[in-house]
């Protein structure tokens, strides 16, 4: 039907036409010389359109990191003047500085690095199952529909439930060895790790899979190269809340479970000060495994994860 | 047109759902070889979802499409943000199956070609909008497939930029020779760019007009177009 609708407009303006397209395409190089000029036109208006992003002073990372230390101070400040002032038992709270000198006392004997050293070690081991675990099942759950509507409310109800629910079974089953500690941290860490990396291949944009199919991209070329790559943020944020829970999870099953041919750890310390009624050795106990949490998180998925967001620019610079 | 064309479309209509409306009726098209093609149309009139068709991302309800596989501009540069701007071309050489050595060599000389050499290793939101336009550009003449599709590409740059990129734009046709068909919404652009300019109706997508730009004052077609274009909207106005 186009045919018939050809129309042709006579130059009105009797001014020379100007036709860029009159030449025939020719897959030779264009010796125009004013290409020289585009590329400098190029070269200026992107340097005017770039916006330079000012590297974040050292001021104001020493001030961002000394933020959160006025904070500490400020809490065990109030700590301190409430002691002083309301003065009560000394074996229903202990002063700050009563309570570091018990950690203090700790760390000279020993007894502190044990303990820290066997939880760190089991927290660490039980993670790295979990995400041994998780990944393939992640996996496995993104590529089909089906298996991620049949096992996705599962795995999200597993997620909400505490894992400190599964101590009893987990006691029945294994007895009080390390494979209780274990399997309560794996019901933790594991349902977080595959909620992660299915809601990392949820957010990726339709688009790159379009972008994905116009370049060639086979099914499996555009799991491994494009969707994979795109849901790393989901993963690694599902790493970290897994990490998280592993270590909660750890906790209370160290809390509960002591005894038999099972190690001892924080948990078994925090316990054994709950029955001395040493409030002393439970608060040390009680600071130890928060500085170990906060610890592991600003050293290891905080800037883990700010460098993969900056670097995709999801990362706003001065935010971070 | 003597030549066998690179893209044929024959009684193409296309509904996303058995009872929704019709969005494309009974088109019919032929692209030569070569050739510059822009489609114009009011937004919605079904001209994203022709090109669609013609690359394979979506299915025709009835009608025939011959076309060869396609590289493919989108509106949006929609270049991945984990790669920087050599690996984004990189990838499209990766998945054409050019071999790892070349694809490096390949990749830069493709930036050069957009001017964008001394970008090579930015990251896609270290760059201008008409700076992801080049690399998209560069990515989808990385594919090296006869025939380019683009769609909407420069809609959302400012108009230096713009202008700038048009003539990158012809530049790069007449160096390569390849079969375009660019799409937009802007009059001026489509008499600018295009050998053939097709104007689309909307509701149901049709092509209603179409008019060769070779040896025509640019400016009259352009008002010419403009009031033809403008008559199909208000069509729609009761
Ligand atoms: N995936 C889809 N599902 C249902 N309707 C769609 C879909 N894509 C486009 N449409 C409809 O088809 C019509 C044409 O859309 P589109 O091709 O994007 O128009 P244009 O690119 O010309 O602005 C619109 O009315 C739009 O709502
Ligand atoms: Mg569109």
């Amino acid at each position: 039907m186009q045919a018939e609708t050809r129309t042709t407009v006579p130059s009105t303006s009797g001014a020379p036409v100007t036709d860029l397209r009159a030449q025939p395409p020719t897959p030779i190089p264009d010796p125009d010389p004013g290409a020289h000029t585009g590329r400098e036109l190029d070269a200026g208006l992107d340097a005017l359109q770039q916006q330079a992003v000012p590297p974040i002073g050292w001021s104001s990372r020493v001030a961002k990191a000394l933020l959160p230390l006025a904070a500490v101070g400020a809490v065990i400040y109030v700590w301190q003047m409430y002691v002083w002032l309301v003065r009560p038992r000394p074996d229903v709270l202990p002063g700050p500085a009563e309570v570091l000198g018990t950690l203090r006392d700790l760390l000279a004997d020993g007894q502190a690095q044990a303990v820290i050293l066997t939880s760190l070690e089991r927290g660490f081991a039980g993670f790295a199952i979990a995400v041994l675990i998780a990944t393939p099942i992640g996996l496995l759950l993104v590529q089909s529909r089906f298996l991620r509507g049949a096992f996705g409310p599962i795995i999200s109800g597993l997620q909400v439930l505490p894992s400190v629910a599964w101590v009893p079974a987990a006691i029945i089953w294994f007895g009080l060895s390390d494979a209780t500690v274990y399997f309560v941290v794996l019901m933790g860490a594991v349902p977080s790790i595959v909620n992660g990396l299915i809601s990392g291949v949820d957010q990726v944009p339709d688009q790159y899979r379009r972008v994905g199919h116009v370049l060639g991209a086979g099914r499996w070329v555009l799991v491994l190269k494009i969707v994979l790559p795109a849901a790393l943020p989901g993963y690694v944020a599902g790493l970290k809340q897994g990490w998280a829970f592993s270590w909660r999870s750890l906790m209370a099953a160290e809390i509960i479970a002591t005894g038999g041919a099972l190690g001892f750890g924080l948990g078994g310390l925090l316990e054994q000060g709950r029955v001395l009624s040493d409030m002393a050795v439970v608060m040390a106990a009680v600071l130890i495994i928060l500085s170990i949490g906060v610890v592991v998180e600003l050293l290891l998925f905080g800037p883990l994860e700010r460098r993969l967001l900056r670097r995709r620019g999801l990362l706003v610079a001065g935010t971070s | 047109m003597s030549e066998a064309p690179c893209i044929a479309i024959k009684q193409l209509s296309k509904r996303f759902s058995p009872l929704g409306p019709l969005v494309l009726d009974s088109v019919d098209l032929d692209v030569a070889p070569g050739e510059f093609v822009t489609l114009l149309g009011a937004s919605g009139c079904g001209k994203s979802t022709m090109l669609n068709l013609i690359a394979g991302l979506e299915r025709p309800t009835s009608g025939s499409i011959s076309a060869p596989k396609v590289a493919f501009m989108f509106q949006d540069a929609s270049l991945f943000p984990w790669l920087s701007a050599q690996r984004n071309v990189e990838l499209a050489l990766e998945l054409r199956g050019v071999p790892r050595l070349r694809r490096s060599i390949e990749a830069a000389r493709l930036l050069d070609v957009v001017h964008l050499t001394d970008a090579a290793h930015k990251k896609p939101h270290e760059l201008s909008g008409g700076m992801r336009q080049r690399v998209a550009l560069a990515r989808s003449l990385a594919q090296d497939r006869e025939a380019l599709l683009m769609d909407e590409p420069f809609a959302a740059l400012d108009a230096i930029t713009r202008d700038l990129l048009h003539e990158e734009l012809l530049r790069v046709w007449r160096e390569t020779g390849r079969t375009i068909i660019f799409i937009t919404h802007n009059v001026r652009e489509a008499v600018l760019l295009g050998q053939r300019v097709l104007l689309m109706s909307s509701r149901p997508g049709r092509v209603v007009g179409e008019w060769s730009t070779t040896g025509q004052d640019a400016a009259a077609l352009t008002t010419h177009i403009t009031a033809e274009l403008r008559k199909e909207i208000r069509r729609h106005a009761s």
